[in-house]
């Protein structure tokens, strides 16, 4: 009788552990709630991806602070974040959920020539910026971006790039480097990792002669000096980050992974001005203060109309270096 | 031997009861989703995520190794007594540790898988300890010919020996290399076979076709015979879980070699655990061959069962001080253990056991911990999970079809996903109808894309010079010892074959 006790106890827990990991991922309770009470934070990627970090950080600064009662994270991974922006447009009007979005989809959009793009939902905000560093081995000869812009130009085919999947930053901006350097774009020798550590990995190996990864990622081993970095994509240089910057060595490249909040088309006008006062009050926050630290992650508050254009301007960019790449 | 110390200091700060809760929670709750069809620990490691942030790293870390560790000792469980594993890494255990049970030796399947686990991640775990910088600059030695080296390697190493009809062997992987095409190429962007599905893009889950086509599958197969095969409902259980001193010495030997294969994979991305778990259980039946063991594929070898068990958990292992000392994901699970850390501000790589030299010590430390744990936790549950068997079998099938569904389900909440489940339960219920091995399709799915996409990264770098393949020692060690085997097995089937005609002669 007690062994059945025993059993019963197993398949109950087992029952409980199921069903809990399938409503804390699955739980996308829509209803007519204010968004101050009750929020939810559409991550298009899988559990332990980039953007389910990013909502799942948000989720908490939303709540410690005390910004909204409820937050909560549901998961719609694939494709580059498409699957999660089209079914996102199609809950039209809805004015208690956001989705999470950012600078590898707005790469997925332009790759796949889908009917759903970011002009068909809300901007709310940017938040958050990452930079990618176009790197080499230590050992290589290759001591500084000229050089190896001269090196590529040599031999297009024979200078390989590795980097993160089609679309993403890394593969971007090694075809924006192309255009601008008077590569022929179809020369790129773009190879696709699947994340930042197989890239890495494959420099280490020598199996790329450059790489291109968020520089976070990369900051350790170019302080052990395992790695050397060329150049970053930001805009200007960064505190305490002692890597030119593109633009300063004469390339015109500044590109981030930027990370945002979009809401739904149909919106009311209140609606989203409620949604942008508890972004704005979020990105006050101490909460978020740390958040940023703890991540490296880059402050690049922009709301309203200047996100919106800043989205247009990316989608454009995005759609100008895969055609050229004729992909 | 400056590691002994810093080791000790770790045991020290991870022998506090607050630490030692969070082991007994990750071992308890990675088992649980192990046994569980459809759950792996990756998932539980990405939800449990968010839940980490009010914890120390320390503890969180500690939780999450229980759970890495955990999953791979709870994963042969549902495999071996149900003949429906529930992740990729427990199919080679099921082989041979289903027809142990089916012949009243459940318990003693069950605890040879639970002291496999435990030798396998204790090897790797020490191999860590001493030895990670010797790891790294391995690790680093593989490009993408040495990838596909291993790749062809393991097709024809593992294909040869898991099906008993060359036809339908071929047949089989075909099909699952044919899966694993489904969804955009990840070296061009093109969409393959996706019939412009927005949710095949990103190809077919593993879960999806493990969960599908072994568990769904098998339950579709139990059911079309549930009135046929009387003899199927009522198991001898074999009371509890007690090895005895000579099943126990026939496993060692089979635990050891598994843990060899499985160590060297944990520190490559090649697709987590489950190319080492098979290498390990055709070794196993190469060897049973030629010493003619009459268990081996019939009432179940226990040796069969011991080595691809330690294989999967020396992977776990390796693939930890892989991504701490390199910052090199190998498995899904290291990939979002790799999130963890970013999360708390840190960076594994080579500065990680400088900057936060203590939490990687009491982190390895925590791993040894943490498989004494699950080893007292998996022989004690043992029993327990022997007598699900006792539950009638409608019950059970119907328990584990709600379990996979949900499994599936909750990873994606996608219909697709469900619908491809069913479709591939049917697939693998008409398979086991029509005597086609399950083994080789697995292997297709599982080494397809690893051999495809490393083969065009090769070409790609070497501008489509085929001699980039065999360029480099690695490659070329790993191609003679290839051409070895194949000349062995060509001359025992040789052998064989005039046996029998002399025999039918006689």
């Amino acid at each position: 009788m007690q062994r059945r006790t025993l059993l019963h106890g197993a398949f109950g827990a087992a029952v409980a552990v199921t069903t809990g990991a399938a409503l804390a991922s699955a739980a996308g309770s829509s209803g007519r709630a204010e968004a101050r009470s009750t929020l939810t934070l559409i991550a298009p990627a899988a559990p332990g991806g980039g953007w389910d970090g990013f909502a799942r950080e948000a989720q908490q600064v939303l709540r410690g602070a005390s910004i909204v009662n409820n937050v909560q994270v549901v998961n719609i991974p694939g494709a580059g974040g498409t699957i999660g922006l089209s079914q996102f447009v199609g809950q039209t009007g809805s004015e208690d959920t956001l989705l999470v979005t950012g600078g590898v989809m707005v790469g997925a959009i332009a790759l796949d020539e889908g009917d759903t793009t970011l002009a068909d939902v809300v901007p709310i905000a940017r938040l958050a910026d990452d930079f990618a560093a176009l790197v080499v081995p230590a050992d290589s000869e290759i001591q500084d971006l000229d050089g190896f812009l001269a090196a590529w130009k040599e031999n297009p085919r024979g200078t390989s790039i590795g980097g993160g999947s089609l679309g993403s930053i890394d593969h971007l901006m090694s075809g924006r480097l192309a255009q601008l350097a008077g590569i022929d774009p179809k020369d790129l020798n773009y190879i696709a990792y699947s994340g930042g550590g197989e890239a890495l990995n494959s420099l280490l190996s020598h199996t790329t002669t450059a790489g291109s990864s968020g520089y976070n990622e990369l900051s350790d081993q170019i302080e052990a000096g395992t790695l050397r970095a060329l150049a970053i994509s930001s805009p200007e240089r960064l505190d305490g980050i002692d890597v030119p910057t593109f633009t300063e060595l004469g390339v015109d490249i500044a590109m981030s992974n930027w990370r945002g909040l979009v809401a739904a088309p149909g919106i009311t006008e209140e609606a989203r001005a409620e949604f942008t006062a508890i972004i704005t009050e979020m990105r006050e926050s101490d909460e978020w203060k740390d958040t940023l630290q703890r991540n490296d992650w880059t402050d690049s508050f922009l709301t309203g109309d200047d996100f919106a254009q800043y989205i247009a301007d990316e989608t454009e960019q995005a759609r100008g270096i895969v055609s050229d790449l004729g992909l | 031997m400056e590691q002994i110390p810093l080791l000790l200091d770790g045991f020290a700060s991870a022998l506090t009861p607050y630490n030692l809760l969070f082991v007994l929670i990750g071992a308890v709750l990675g088992t649980a989703v192990g046994v569980l069809p459809g759950l792996g620990s990756s998932m539980a490691v990405a939800l449990l995520l968010p839940i980490t942030f009010a914890l120390d790293p320390t503890a969180a870390f500690i939780m999450f190794a229980g759970v890495y560790f955990g999953g791979l000792f709870g994963d042969s469980t549902a495999g071996i007594l149900l003949n429906t594993p529930g992740q990729s890494s427990a199919i080679a255990s099921t082989f041979e540790g289903h027809r142990m049970a089916r012949n009243g030796r459940a318990a003693v399947a069950l605890a040879t898988a639970a002291i496999g686990a435990f030798i396998g991640g204790l090897i790797s775990t020490t191999i860590v300890v001493f030895f990670s910088p010797v790891l790294v600059t391995m690790a680093t030695e593989f490009g993408p010919a040495e990838y596909f080296a291993l790749a062809v390697f393991a097709f024809l190493a593992i294909s040869s020996v898991v099906s008993e009809s060359v036809l339908r062997g071929i047949g089989a992987l075909l099909l699952g290399v044919a899966l694993a095409l489904v969804g955009i190429d990840g070296p061009s962007g093109t969409e393959r076979y996706s019939f412009g599905i927005p949710n095949l893009f990103d190809g077919i889950d593993i879960v999806v076709v493990t969960v599908g086509l072994l568990a769904l599958g098998e339950v579709l197969h139990a059911a079309s015979r549930i009135h046929r095969d009387p003899s199927s409902i009522t198991l001898p259980t074999g009371g509890i879980a007690r090895i005895g001193k000579q099943d126990f010495s026939k496993a060692l030997p089979a635990w050891l070699r598994g843990s060899a294969f499985g160590a060297p994979f944990g520190m490559i991305p090649a697709g987590g655990a489950e190319v080492p778990t098979f290498l390990a259980y055709g070794t196993e039946k190469r060897l049973a061959d030629r010493r003619q063991d009459p268990e081996f594929g019939k009432s179940g070898s226990i040796k069969g069962l011991a080595a691809p068990e330690a294989a999967a958990n020396a992977t776990a292992g390796t693939a930890l001080g892989t991504l701490l000392a390199l910052g090199l994901p190998t498995s899904a699970t290291a990939a979002i253990l790799l999130a963890a850390f970013q999360q708390y501000g840190m960076q594994p790589g080579p500065l990680l056991f400088q900057r936060s030299g203590e939490l990687v010590w009491t982190l390895l430390a925590s791993l040894f911990i943490g498989l004494v744990v699950l080893l007292l936790l998996n022989m004690l549950l043992a029993p327990v999970w022997a007598r699900l068997l006792f539950i009638p079998q409608h019950y059970l099938y119907a328990g584990i079809t709600v379990l996979a569904m949900l499994g599936v389900y909750a990873t994606s909440s996608s219909y697709v996903d469900l619908y491809l489940l069913v479709g591939l339960g049917v697939l693998g219920f008409l398979m086991r109808r029509f005597g086609m091995p399950l083994a080789p399709l697995m292997i297709g799915v599982i080494l397809g894309p690893l051999a495809e996409t490393e083969l065009r990264r090769a070409l790609a770098v070497s501008e489509g010079d085929p001699s980039i393949l065999v360029s480099s020692p690695i490659t070329i060690g790993v191609y003679i010892v290839l051409v070895g085997i194949v000349v062995v097995s060509v001359v025992q089937h040789l052998r064989h074959a005039r046996e029998d005609r002399r025999q039918q002669a006689a």
